[in-house]
């Protein structure tokens, strides 16, 4: 038997074991495929909580209140749980997309207002957005009235020609740079037991900026959009009632990831900006200085470069979700399999909430930083009206079937909704009756 | 011609000019007659509310409804799952239109208002689901309905005719009271039926599948998106299942069931005919990727000394479908693959020609083990529109077509 003979034996039999190996893996291998193929949705969501107005909120949170907002992170990880997993429950029982749903159920009339307030409300998002854009490129010294358009037409470009998924994956990757906070959180030396105190007992203050910052902390955390958004991707994947544990579990993935991402950021800014008495961030350099504990010098790079993947991937993500969900809600053709002719609404809204979203990031002036922190206040306003309907949806038996809410479920909802009408309630009230005694909220309600 | 949201909020006042009630509802009694305003509901407050039937209805207009009768003439209302609900079961939902072949959602209806008697009497003509419609929707009870009209003349319709709409309704009790049939659904192309239930939830899925006869069934199914195919099949009993997948190609169907749980694989074969059963478990042992799980195995094939006319007449008797017929294979004397004749040459033979004169060239077999993608390279290479499949003694036993090598490449783009 020859050198050849022998090779072909060895490879003939390495080729059999490896077809066995198969073989008898194929089962695992299958269920493996299952659970990958219908995770996802819950951690983009997550992943996407972190876009420029999430970063830019949790950066001031830490800044200007050191470790005392630490204490809502576990009701609003609760809080987030539980409307995520309510609208993943809605998207695999019932197969329909959330303005799907209001509309069968509560008519036209109601869905248009619905949708005529998530337009204002995710305009007001992606504005963010590009003001996060614009910020992340000043540290590169590169003006806002390049970068703007630029990202605009890139963003616009990716989504309309592009091949959406293999972007996506980039953009997921790039995440890992939320890590950095991590690192630099724990190279800064905080105040670890001050921050454990103030993460399980609550301090409140009742000054028009503290909870007019609550108010942005929760809208961003538990950004409305983003329940539109899951369901229909989870209704996107057919993923059937058999599957729903899979659902379930990238929702507790998503929310505890995103929430201890949080936590970071806060003690990293608590330690970094705080300490050193930068309590108020006006652009963008200032907030990477929470990173020179991890990078130094480099800091503002990295935080830029955090700070742009974040604003460019939610810029992607966040206009195309609207107008799906505003195309469905109010029955126009919507898709990007679909050419302009064909799905005109669609394609006007997507480019318009672009154009519009990026325009006004270009007016001379615009504050950046406070454009950033009032958007998700306005998420947060707009939060318990979503939440409502989606507790009026999902407790109905002739659409659930056995699966409406537990009373548990329904008390943390509800409870959530209350909570942040009142809170939306004493904002106004304050902000009308105490028009601040500190120059830092006068500074938020007014353009420069 | 009226719309549906001009008569429902409608006030209605009976003969004697007596306020009665607001028109809460609209019923269609399609066992009765399929497009006829059959019943109206008026709600009157903290009252039940009352029933007005159709010939007790004297004048509709926009806004305002006039009975022919009295208010004491009038029934009690009482849910009836007989009924189809205008505003409940066709407003805002979404059905499929069978003409333009997609889901759309219910913006409004056309009614009719036909004399009848000296009653008025309304029929659904058409349902609105272009910006029209949804204008109206918007603006109903707060501009008044001639200023509608105007603003909604200047806007583009969209309309798709009654008959043509499709109701979608998951229980299936519900659709028998309904008299709701599938006929046009069956009539659509299996390709576009398998994309309108791509848009639908699982239970209206179901419902249709359920609805459809096994042979549609089966056609649509097999252009299902694999995960639906799997979700769709498994939500069948397993006798109702067998029934649809013999009517699909074994290829199809071992296609389809090596997806299923491996209990429900089996309970399927088990209520399938047995010979049919047989073909698919064949084909069941051969992994996906490779030139087993491609073939199909149903093929056409005749000795090498037919002549045309005997094939041609063969083929007539056995009734087979015209799919299969793209080549004819055939065996030697010892029952081995000795070539194909594709359709076009035996198109053209005379009727006393042997078929081993017909053969095409290049003469190419595969075993089954041979991967997919060595199977692709020689339909490319040769450009082949079907490659037969050979055991170990040479005997054929399944045919690979062009459109199966299509949908797997497609797969793999995707």
């Amino acid at each position: 038997m020859n050198a050849s003979n022998a090779n072909s034996g060895a490879w003939a039999t390495w080729s059999a074991r490896g077809k066995d190996f198969l073989r008898r893996t194929r089962v695992t291998r299958r269920r493996l495929a299952v659970l990958l193929a219908v995770i996802g949705p819950g951690l983009i969501t997550s992943n996407v909580d972190n876009d420029a107005g999430g970063i830019t909120t949790y950066t001031q949170a830490g800044a200007q209140f050191g470790y005392t907002m630490l204490w809502s992170l576990v009701p609003m990880t609760i809080a987030l749980y539980v409307s995520g997993e309510m609208c993943a429950r809605m998207g695999v029982v019932t197969g329909k997309g959330l303005s799907d749903l209001i509309r069968e159920e509560f008519g036209f009339r109601s869905t248009f207002f619905v949708m005529l307030a998530a337009l204002a409300v995710d305009l007001g998002n992606t504005v963010a957005e590009f003001a996060g854009v614009a910020a992340s490129m000043q540290i590169f010294g590169v003006s806002k009235y390049i970068s703007v358009p630029l990202a605009a037409i890139a963003v616009w470009l990716l989504v309309v020609r592009g091949s959406y998924s293999q972007v996506e994956k980039i953009f997921l990757v790039a995440c890992g740079f939320y890590l950095t906070y991590v690192v630099s959180a724990i190279l800064a030396k905080p105040d670890w037991l001050v921050a454990a105190k103030e993460t399980v007992a609550p301090t409140f203050h009742f000054t028009t900026e503290y909870l007019l910052m609550l108010t942005a902390l929760v809208g961003t955390t538990i950004a409305p959009w983003q329940f539109f958004y899951m369901q229909a991707g989870f209704v996107e994947k057919h993923v059937g009632a058999k599957q729903y544990k899979h659902a379930r579990l990238d929702v507790i993935l998503g929310s505890i990831s995103c929430m201890v991402i949080v936590f970071f950021i806060i003690v990293c800014c608590a330690a970094t900006l705080n300490k050193n008495g930068l309590t108020n961030i006006t652009d963008a350099a200032q907030a990477a200085a929470a990173l020179t504990p991890l990078a130094g010098k480099w800091a503002s790079y990295l935080f830029a470069f955090g700070l742009l993947n974040a604003s460019l991937f939610a810029a992607s993500i966040l206009p195309l979700s609207t107008a799906h969900v505003i195309c469905e809600g109010l029955g126009f053709e919507a898709g990007l399999d679909r050419k302009v002719k064909e799905a005109p609404a669609f394609y006007s809204l997507y480019t318009g909430l672009i154009v519009v979203g990026g325009g006004i990031i270009l007016l001379p002036r615009a504050p950046l930083f406070k454009i950033l922190i009032l958007s998700q206040v306005a998420n947060g306003v707009w939060l318990p009206v979503v939440l409502i309907f989606i507790l009026l949806l999902i407790n109905r038996r002739d659409l659930m079937g056995d699966h409406t809410n537990s009373w548990g479920f329904n008390l943390v909802a509800w409870a959530t909704s209350v909570i942040m009408i009142i809170l939306t309630v004493v904002l106004v009230y304050t902000a009308i009756v105490q028009p601040s005694g500190s120059e830092l909220t006068g500074s938020w309600l007014h353009w420069p | 011609m009226l719309h549906a949201t001009e008569v429902l909020g409608a006030n209605t006042v009976d003969s004697l000019g007596n306020f009665v009630g607001r028109v809460k509802e609209m019923f269609v009694e399609p066992a009765d007659q399929p497009n006829r305003v059959a019943r109206l509901m008026l709600s009157r407050g903290q009252y039940r509310p009352l029933l007005a039937r159709h010939d007790q209805i004297a004048f509709v207009g926009p806004g305002k409804v006039r009975l022919s009768t009295e208010e004491s003439e009038l029934e009690l209302y009482k849910p009836n799952e007989a009924w189809l609900g205008v505003g409940k079961d066709l407003l805002d939902q979404q059905i499929i239109d069978t003409d333009g072949r997609k889901v759309v959602r219910v913006n409004d209806i056309d009614l009719d208002d036909v004399q009848t008697n000296g009653n008025m009497e309304l029929r659904i003509t058409q349902v609105d689901v272009g910006l029209p419609g949804a204008v109206r929707r918007l603006l109903q009870g707060v501009v008044p309905p001639m200023g509608i009209r105007r603003i909604q003349e200047k806007l583009p319709p969209r309309k798709i005719r009654w008959e043509f709409v499709n109701l979608i309704e998951s229980d299936p009790l519900r659709r028998v009271k309904l008299r709701l049939t599938s006929e046009r659904l069956a009539a659509l192309h299996p390709a576009d039926l398998a994309e309108i239930m791509e848009e639908l939830s699982p239970e209206e899925r179901q419902g249709i599948v359920a609805s459809l006869p096994e042979e549609a069934a089966a056609e649509t199914i097999a252009e299902l998106d694999e995960r639906l195919q799997t979700q769709v099949v498994e939500g069948l009993d397993a006798e109702h299942a067998a029934g649809i997948i013999e009517e699909m190609s074994p290829d199809a169907a071992a296609d389809l069931m090596s997806h299923l749980e491996p209990e429900k694989t089996q309970e399927v074969l088990e209520e399938m005919d047995h010979r049919e059963a047989e073909d698919v478990r064949e084909l069941l042992r051969f992994e996906a990727n490779s030139a087993g799980g491609l073939m199909n195995t149903e093929v056409v094939v005749v000795g090498e000394d037919a002549t045309r006319g005997e094939v041609v007449d063969y083929i007539r008797f056995h009734e087979l479908a015209a799919d299969q017929l793209d080549n004819v294979v055939l065996l030697n004397k010892d029952a081995a693959f000795a070539g194909t004749v594709p359709l076009g040459r035996l198109l053209l033979a005379d009727s006393e020609q042997r078929m081993l004169e017909l053969i095409a060239d290049p003469l190419l077999s595969v075993t089954p083990d041979m991967s997919d993608k060595d199977v692709f390279e020689l339909f490319d290479k040769y450009n082949l529109r079907s490659l037969t499949v050979v055991n170990k003694d040479k005997h054929p036993i399944g045919t690979i077509t062009v459109d199966d090598v299509v949908s797997k490449l497609q797969e793999k783009l995707a």
